[in-house]
């Protein structure tokens, strides 16, 4: 067995209201920000994984999001193979 | 009005059985029949084009139009002194002295909740909201009446959190309290939940808005959030059709709310009423633009010319019916004279939402859709909204049918508990610790009940109660229902539910003013699912026409069925009341060590229906209670009576559980037991647990008996002293006749007496909710 | 003396603040967040509600509203500032308040009634509050959670900056570390909580212990524009 890490970004559906990023982007020209458009926010979930294979595990991970990590219903998302974020610049 | 015979049956996307899906035509896609066709055809004296059949398939939907229920509602008895907008208007006002009115409607969002559980409830929240906002109203309280099945599966257990979330979620952002609901579990709404929201306001008796357009040459502003995709065939797809296998295919179709822009559109819309520069205004709801301009047009007998390239957008490349037929949320619509656009405008601005002068309104009575220039629509306002078409439907009850006893008939005696031995003390247990009837704390504490510091009684009694700023008053509202009672009888379960909530109001010490309901049932094309309907509003119109309060506007939602079943007919009742000194408001918990426990009214037969019967069953030939509205009536003048002479310090009225249940809610609030003697006249059971309507538990002052007895026997209302409040247990001695083979053989009387400490009953409640919801771990 | 009331787009305690603020004694008036003078307030209260409807991070945006540099220039003078529920949060985000207010460990909105106890008696906010008297409450939020860094909280607590902790019977909400539910800075004259005390000015309502607080506030501002 070996562990994988995933990264899942799910993000509103295309066409669906997204009232965060509406309003964030609304307030950006308070920041000086006029420039920025096209506001949509998210978020990401971080998981590892143990299985045989690369892809035994990404099967694994989209059985988890489609069924529970997300709502198919007015999410979409996107899974992709990625270390942990922890100790990002900030 | 053309009223027309549905013909064949269509299965749950509406396409006619039988046809070759090839040929299915466009309307038949959109839910209409091939009769329906034929009357826009008539109507128009032409076909209508693609647009115009869109428009009418949504605005001759069941959910917009009514069109099975029309003719039902048009019995009911909705005028009144104080009455100064009924149905039809957005949503029911009544007036409350000191230059006030209050408006007031209760609503549905019952499938779209079945399909995104925290959306569905969230919009239906910000729906009801704009209701109210549009008559001019603020929003001051919401009460939110839930229904789902047993929740012992996931998927249950995650629609019940979901609703519950976005209930909070839009209440709570948008600072409106949420004081008071309902929460029912029943196997038949498993795949049909009930979410009904009910929301009250206040305004100025000469502030209100109405929905109308009557001035040609007027403009029609469209502010709020910008329109996109939401909800597409909302009203006629998800509304209007039975739940199948089909559901995936609706997703499309789900509204997202946005509370934060409903909270802006709260304000910026109030603001806009009180500067008196609106001719009208309406909220955007089902059937979006389409709705909204062409209700306006027809209350005000004129028309709207509506220019799609001016309505603000959220998405690209929108085709007209899209536009006209979006359900995005937080939109409304306002009739403004061209002198005052500007002013409009700029008010939107500053509440940071769109707006845009969308239309005209015209002398031609037509709803007009103009693209590039060019006139791509045009049908008689009328002819969608208020001369859509009427069905008649059949009704027929079913083969086996339970009455009530007539009142007054004698009641069968028999052993009322089940099984040899058992105690009435783990009975009531049992009965409080039932997720229907324990504490609704889970629920509750995710709701903001304090926002507007008026909230002086909220969620967990069975009234809220808040005070009217800069007033003597307080106004007393509450949402009830009988579905159990209902599946063996609507009619009655109508009535009873009438009944008990404005008894709910009454034991305030408030007299009710109004009544909104919301009536959810089945399939209307069902001969049996339509009796029930027209046998609830028969009931109801009874009722309220008995009890003097008129029903001032409401809602209707059909098709509450799937493959496995139909829900309970449930009429939903929402009634608000007017105390008018808040000094002499009543509460329902015991108050006082030595108080006297009184107990007004008496117990009829009938155990069919009752919650003791859901974990006990009943004889199989039992049948529910009987309801004598006039002694109702008399009751209610009672408690007012008494209130105002201040004899009483508490009251509550016996509903689900029974007596037994009544008392022990009354000593968990107010952390004092009761030492009482109840005599059995006919079994042990009926006496402690039955559900007979039409009776109060009080508490007094002892010195006040003999006023009190007095003022019951002018009115002929049994008035009984069962004893006293004190301790820390609650015992109920059974004395009399009756039979009950345990306790005779133990030579103990009638039955094992209850003698439960408090705090066991205090536990059973509390964690009733969280254990069937497997949140033990949040009580 | 009066008391001004900031309004966000979202805010929905202006009001309730607006009528508390008025039942301590003071006058009271709305400040629009657009507007960039504080018309001549002695004390400010940033209310409770969803400004910005908590997107992105409740206060986030709110922070960058234009009053908010009269707000700043207010507290830097000495002026009373005050922060309610989702005004401590909006306190926090700017950098006027330590800390940071986190989602409710229990994952829901949480409406409760708690008792707080007061940690010192020599701030404006709570010097007319008798010693030994707890604080009976109402909370509404779902991110009220207080954190800040365990060495950061010593220093806080070393510096007298926690005034309110959440105690029995009702104990803490929402998983505040060390039960923090209100703090100040260090002149001690901005004070951020998120129970709400404009909730609880009238017995009828359920409790007036927030009066005591509000009231507090009132006269020790009233005091300073006398001696002004």
């Amino acid at each position: 067995m070996t562990r994988f890490c995933f990264s899942i970004a799910i993000m509103p559906r295309e066409g669906i209201l997204d009232p965060q990023g509406k309003a964030v982007e609304a307030a950006l020209p308070q920041l000086g920000a006029s420039t920025v458009h096209g506001v949509r926010i998210g978020r990401r979930i971080e998981l590892t994984v143990d299985a045989d294979d690369a892809s035994t595990a990404r099967e694994v991970v989209e059985k988890l999001a489609a069924e529970f990590l997300a709502n198919p219903l007015v999410e979409r998302w996107a899974i992709e193979e990625a270390q942990p974020l922890a100790g990002i610049a900030g | 009005m053309i009223a027309v015979e549905p013909e064949i049956e269509s299965d749950a996307d509406g396409v006619t059985v039988g046809s070759s899906p090839a040929a299915v035509e466009l309307h038949r896609k959109l839910g209409l029949t091939d009769q329906e066709l034929a009357a826009i055809t008539d109507r128009l004296g032409r076909a209508p084009n693609d647009l115009e059949l869109a428009m009418f398939s949504v605005m001759w939907s069941e959910h917009c139009s009514y069109k099975s229920s029309r003719g039902l509602l048009r019995t009911l008895p909705t005028t009144g002194d104080d009455v100064l907008a009924g149905p039809g208007e957005n949503a029911g006002v009544v007036r409350i002295g000191d230059g006030l009115a209050v408006a007031f409607k209760l609503e549905s969002h019952n499938h779209p909740s079945a399909v995104e559980p925290f959306q569905g409830a969230a919009t239906g929240v910000g729906g009801i909201l704009r209701d109210v906002v549009a008559m001019g109203a603020r929003p001051m309280a919401l009460l939110d009446p839930l229904k789902f099945g047993w929740p012992d599966d996931e998927a249950t257990r995650r629609l019940v959190r979901g609703v519950v979330r976005g209930v909070g979620s839009y209440g709570n952002c948008v600072g409106v309290p949420t004081v008071g609901g309902e929460l029912l579990f029943d196997p038949s709404y498993t795949n049909n939940p009930l979410v009904n929201v009910m929301c009250v306001g206040l305004v100025a008796e000469n502030g209100l808005a109405h929905a109308i357009a009557t001035t040609p040459g007027y403009a029609a502003v469209l502010f709020g959030s910008p329109t996109g995709r939401d909800g597409i065939g909302g009203a006629s797809v998800l509304a209007s059709a039975n739940f199948g296998a089909g559901s995936a295919e609706m997703r499309p179709s789900v509204q997202i709310g946005d509370p934060f822009a409903g909270k802006l559109l709260i304000e910026a819309s109030l603001e806009l009423v009180e500067r008196g520069i609106l001719e009208g205004l309406q909220d955007l709801g089902a059937a979006g633009l389409t709705c909204a301009a062409s209700e306006m047009a027809d209350r005000g007998g004129t028309g709207i010319r509506i220019d799609l390239d001016a309505v603000p957008r959220r998405e690209d490349a929108m085709a007209p019916f899209e536009v006209m037929i979006s359900e995005s949320q937080e939109r409304m619509l306002a009739v403004v004279a061209p002198e005052d656009v500007a002013a409009v405008q700029e008010v939107c601005r500053r509440w940071g939402l769109p707006s845009a002068v969308v239309g005209l309104v015209t002398d031609d009575g037509d709803v007009t859709v103009v693209q590039d220039g060019e006139e791509i629509a045009r049908v008689p306002a009328r002819a969608l909204a208020s001369q859509a078409i009427e069905m008649n439907r059949l009704a027929s009850p079913p083969h086996r049918h339970r009455a009530a006893p007539a009142p007054g008939e004698p009641a069968l005696a028999h052993d009322g508990l089940p099984e040899r031995g058992m105690d009435p003390g783990s009975v009531l247990e049992a009965l409080m610790g039932h997720a229907n009837l324990g504490s609704r704390e889970w629920v509750t504490t995710q709701y903001d009940q304090t926002v507007g510091t008026d909230t002086i009684e909220g969620c967990d009694k069975t009234a809220a109660v808040l005070r009217v700023k800069g007033t003597r008053k307080a106004l007393v509202m509450a949402t009830d229902s009988q579905p159990a009672v209902a599946a063996y009888d609507p009619a009655l379960g109508a009535a009873l539910a009438v009944a008990e909530c404005t008894r709910n109001i009454a034991i305030t010490g408030a007299r009710p003013l109004g009544i909104t309901n919301c009536l959810n049932f089945g399939d209307p094309g069902n001969p049996e699912a339509f009796w029930q309907l027209s046998e609830s509003v028969r009931g109801m119109g009874e009722a309220c026409r008995a009890l003097g309060v008129p029903i001032t506007g409401g809602n209707v939602s059909l098709y509450n069925e799937s493959p496995l079943g139909r829900i309970a007919p449930t009429a939903q009742i929402g009634a608000l009341g007017l105390l008018e000194d808040l000094d002499l408001l009543i509460r329902p918990q015991f108050r006082n060590e030595g108080d006297l426990v009184v107990l007004l009214g008496e117990a009829g037969a009938g155990m069919a229906g009752s919650a003791y019967e859901r974990i006990a069953g009943a004889a199989p030939d039992d049948r529910p209670p009987s309801l004598d509205l006039a002694r109702e009536a008399s009751l209610q003048k009672l408690l007012q009576q008494a209130a105002s002479e201040k004899l009483l310090n508490s009251a509550q009225d016996v509903s689900g559980g029974g007596l037994a249940v009544a008392i022990a809610e009354c000593a968990i609030w107010g952390g004092l037991g009761a030492d009482l003697t109840l005599a059995v006249a006919m079994a042990p059971a009926v006496t402690l647990f039955g559900e007979s309507p039409t009776r109060v538990v009080l508490t007094i002052a002892p010195e006040h008996w003999n006023g009190l007895a007095r003022l019951a026997a002018g009115v002929r209302i049994a008035c009984r002293r069962l004893g006293t409040v004190g301790g820390d247990r609650l015992r109920i001695r059974l004395v009399g006749v009756g039979a009950t083979g345990a306790a005779e053989e133990r030579g103990a009387g009638v039955a094992d007496e209850v003698d439960v400490p408090l705090s066991e009953l205090r536990k059973a409640w509390t964690m009733a909710l969280p254990r069937v919801l497997g949140q033990e771990g949040h009580a | 003396m009066k008391v001004g009331v900031v309004v966000f787009p979202g805010s929905n305690c202006d009001r309730d603040a607006l009528h508390g603020a008025r039942l301590a004694g003071a006058q009271a008036e709305l400040l629009w967040h657009e507007d960039t003078d504080l018309h001549g307030a002695d004390a400010v209260i940033l209310p409770g509600g969803f400004a910005y409807g908590d997107y992105l991070r409740a206060g986030a945006i709110a922070r960058f509203s234009p009053i908010m540099g009269a707000v700043r220039a207010h507290a830097a003078r000495g002026g009373l500032l005050l922060g309610i529920c989702n005004g401590f949060q909006v306190l926090t985000e700017a950098g006027l308040l330590p800390g940071a207010l986190r989602r409710n460990t229990t994952l829901r909105f949480e409406h409760r009634w708690v008792r707080l106890s007061v940690e010192r008696h020599d701030t404006p906010f709570t010097r007319g509050i008798p010693a030994g008297q707890t604080l009976r409450l109402p909370i509404a939020h779902g991110e009220g959670s207080y954190y800040l860094p365990d060495a950061e909280l010593d220093d806080l607590e070393q510096s007298g900056q926690v005034i309110f902790r959440y105690g029995p019977p009702e104990g803490n909400p929402n998983g505040s570390v060390r039960d923090v539910a209100g703090v100040t800075d260090a002149s001690g004259r901005v004070c951020g909580l998120m129970p709400h005390p404009e909730r609880a000015a009238e017995a009828l309502l359920g409790s007036d212990d927030g009066l005591l607080l509000l009231r507090s506030m009132v006269e020790s501002a009233a005091q300073v524009e006398a001696v002004a």
